[in-house]
């Protein structure tokens, strides 16, 4: 009697002492969760989901409080993904939330700039170079189209011109093809 | 059986018809300079280089009108003596049939070099001597375009013991490298000695088909006492020509997934390439021309050296023209290369055969059945893929699926398509699955940025945020604990004690 409850201790006692290291070790910092939904979304950081970045959304979704559909530049593409990631049912994209569009990329209108740095207050990733009373530019290569520039600009000098196909993006397309019926001419030699 | 006589056959390719021989009835024709020269500045796999000229400038012969922009991109310089007309966004040999920019310059007729200077590679090092090889605009010529001078350098991590020259030239219809050979072949001897020297090898072997025995008995009136160069003869099996499909008929190493033959000592050059490598150095001439194959369905096919950026309609015209109407043109051999969407584009320096497509050619008039799985493309293919696997996820879109079945192994040599017996354009597929992976990881990298700024942003946000706030506290602070009348004593003070010495000074006076 007395050996089985000293052995049961024994064991109770290594295996905390095992599990209380572990969780100190091993610790895993922030919630993995969230990162992978984040690692999903398109990062433009435009807010059109109703909240104020991609990382909030992704906080938002992994704690129930948002669906999976309220990211439009993430496209169909990103709700089957996150569809996929949570385990839950494909539904199409919440267009109250807005519509995909084809990506494009901010432009300042450089004679019409005041200088007024309201833009640059407005861009969630610092895309935008000037100062007070100096012209603004986009840094075309960090700018990811969120369209968060355009109602603070007192002169609407901003526009968002999609991004052209060129020699460098261009993509080989999907091969199509008549694939040619065999059936009917068959059975058009049959009858 | 020593090693060059043993050969070691991979699996599949195909046994095509070679065609050559139609192409290869008449010498090279040396192209007189024509009345405009297009540059596109996109001729090579890297970054488009810097423009260095203005429009109206004049130029040499050999002058740099464009720097490399970085390690992995070439330069290019004018072929000829003239002025700069333009730069403009003008068609170019490309799949999309989309205009890039190009540097356009009419020519003075004079021909006038700028001051040539031979390099003293082995006074000034190699190190330098591959700095100076960025500016040469040498990219390979074989087709793939890749910038020569990282090639070269690649001895500086790994020994090279094998230096392998590609002769095998092993696409149907092409000639331009067969009648290089019987044309320029103490030059590309001399070539391949200095390339060997340049890279350390201790040996070279050329592979070369057996279908061009013209070009093998030029070479080895050249060959006797090389002792370190050999030529050693592969069948003619389609892909024979592809570096690692070469490098395993030659040596038997098969160069594994990932990996490059630099790492087993072997680099390899194509015989254009060492000749443009041999005149740069030797000559100090960069790269301004080459050999291209006019072929198919003209009057008079034939190869013509021309500078880059003579128009290809006129050397169309020069062959005299189609003789069966169909406006179908295809860049490169016929089963890698693609449809040129215009003929009104330039020569570059990855353009070694236009062909006018023949009848049996133009695949789009065969209609494709439904793939029937008979695994014959598998037994085609060079790399040991499954071809019929990767049709079918790169056809449902499941990439991450055709990427677990190698898709990137893929030589995109055509064989698969070739042997289909449903007609299936495989290869462009795979094409289309590839270009869309290669998006989508340009589009991952991208947003990686976008979310390490918006991070960085919501930091300093609420960094400056905490900062204001400390401000105001500290403002307050002083403000209410009676500091400040303390202050506004201690000034007056300090007022007071000066007007004081100023008088005591006065009174002293």
């Amino acid at each position: 009697m007395l050996t089985s409850i000293l052995i049961i201790l024994f064991l109770a006692v290594i295996i905390g002492l095992v599990l209380g290291f572990s969780s100190v070790q091993f610790k895993v910092e922030g919630d993995p969760i969230i990162e992978k939904i984040d690692s999903i979304l398109p990062q433009t950081q435009c807010g059109q989901c109703t909240y104020p970045g991609c990382k909030p959304y992704a906080t938002a979704i992994a704690n129930g409080e948002a669906d999976i559909n309220q990211c439009p530049p993430g496209g169909e593409s990103g709700v089957r993904a996150l569809a996929e990631l949570m385990g839950v049912e494909y539904k199409p994209l919440n267009e109250s939330h807005g519509i995909t569009k084809p990506k494009s990329v901010a432009f300042i209108d450089e004679d019409t700039c005041i200088g007024c740095t309201l833009c640059i207050q407005a861009c969630p990733v610092d895309a935008i170079l000037g100062a007070a009373k100096q012209m603004h530019t986009i840094i075309e290569k960090e700018c990811t189209g969120c369209e968060l520039c355009l109602p603070p600009c007192p002169v609407d000098c901003i526009t968002m011109p999609e991004v052209e196909e060129d020699t460098e993006n261009w993509k080989w397309k999907y091969p199509v093809y008549n694939i040619s019926n065999v059936t009917t001419n068959k059975s058009k030699a049959t009858h | 059986m020593s090693l060059i006589e043993k050969i070691f056959k991979f699996n599949g390719g195909i046994n095509a018809e070679t065609k050559k021989n139609i192409s290869t009835l008449l010498p090279v024709e040396k192209i007189k300079i024509p009345k405009k020269l297009i540059l596109p500045l996109r001729q090579h796999i890297g970054n488009m280089p810097k423009i260095k000229v203005n429009v109206g400038d004049y130029v040499l012969k050999g002058q740099l009108i464009a720097e490399a922009d970085g390690n992995v991109s070439a330069a290019i310089h004018a072929p000829t003596s003239g002025k700069i007309k333009s730069i403009e966004k003008l068609l170019i040999p490309h799949p999309s049939g989309l205009p890039d920019y190009c540097i356009v310059i009419l020519p003075d007729m004079k021909d006038k070099w700028i001051e040539k200077n031979s390099i003293d590679w082995k006074k000034i090092g190699i190190d330098k001597t591959i700095k100076l090889l960025l500016n040469s605009g040498i990219v390979g010529l074989g087709g793939a375009a890749f910038p020569s001078h990282l090639k070269l350098g690649s001895n500086r991590n790994n020994k090279i013991e094998t230096l392998i020259v590609n002769a095998a030239e092993c696409e149907p219809y092409i000639t331009c490298d067969d009648m290089l050979m019987r044309e320029k072949s103490e030059e590309l001897i001399k070539g391949i000695q200095l390339v060997q020297e340049l890279l350390g090898a201790k040996e070279t072997i050329i592979g070369i088909e057996d279908n061009k025995p013209e070009a093998l008995d030029k070479i080895n009136l050249f060959l006797k006492e090389q002792s370190s160069i050999k030529a050693k003869v592969v069948p003619t099996i389609y892909p024979s020509g592809d570096a690692k499909r070469l490098i395993y008929l030659i040596n038997g190493i098969k160069i594994p997934k990932q990996k490059r033959a630099v790492e087993f000592g072997i680099q390899m050059f194509n015989v254009a390439t060492i000749i443009a490598i041999y005149r740069f150095i030797e000559y100090g001439e960069p790269s301004l021309s080459r050999i291209l194959t006019i072929t198919g369905n003209l009057h008079k096919p034939k190869n013509y050296e021309v500078l880059f950026g003579t128009s290809l309609k006129d050397l169309i015209k020069k062959s005299g023209g189609q003789i069966n109407k169909n406006d179908t043109y295809i860049m490169g051999g016929p089963m890698m290369g693609f449809k040129l969407p215009s003929i009104d584009i330039s020569v570059t320096k990855t353009m070694n055969c236009v062909i006018s497509a023949e009848e049996d050619m133009i695949k789009e008039k065969k209609e494709p059945l439904p793939c029937i799985r008979c695994s014959k493309c598998a037994e085609a293919c060079p790399v040991e893929l499954q071809p019929q696997d990767l049709f079918w996820f790169s056809k449902s879109d499941q990439f991450e699926k055709a990427q677990s079945y190698n898709l990137f192994d893929c030589i995109e040599c055509g064989c698969c398509s070739y042997v289909c017996p449903s007609n299936i354009p495989l290869v462009q597929f795979y094409r289309y699955a590839k270009s869309e992976i290669i998006a989508k990881n340009i589009e991952k990298e991208e947003a990686d940025i976008a979310r390490e700024r918006n991070d960085f942003r919501v930091l300093r946000l609420e960094r400056e945020k905490k900062e204001r706030a400390e401000r105001n506290a500290k403002r307050k602070l002083e403000s209410s604990s009676g500091d400040k009348s303390k202050l506004i004593a201690e000034k007056r003070a300090e007022i007071a004690d000066a007007m004081n010495r100023i008088n005591k000074n006065e009174n002293i006076k």
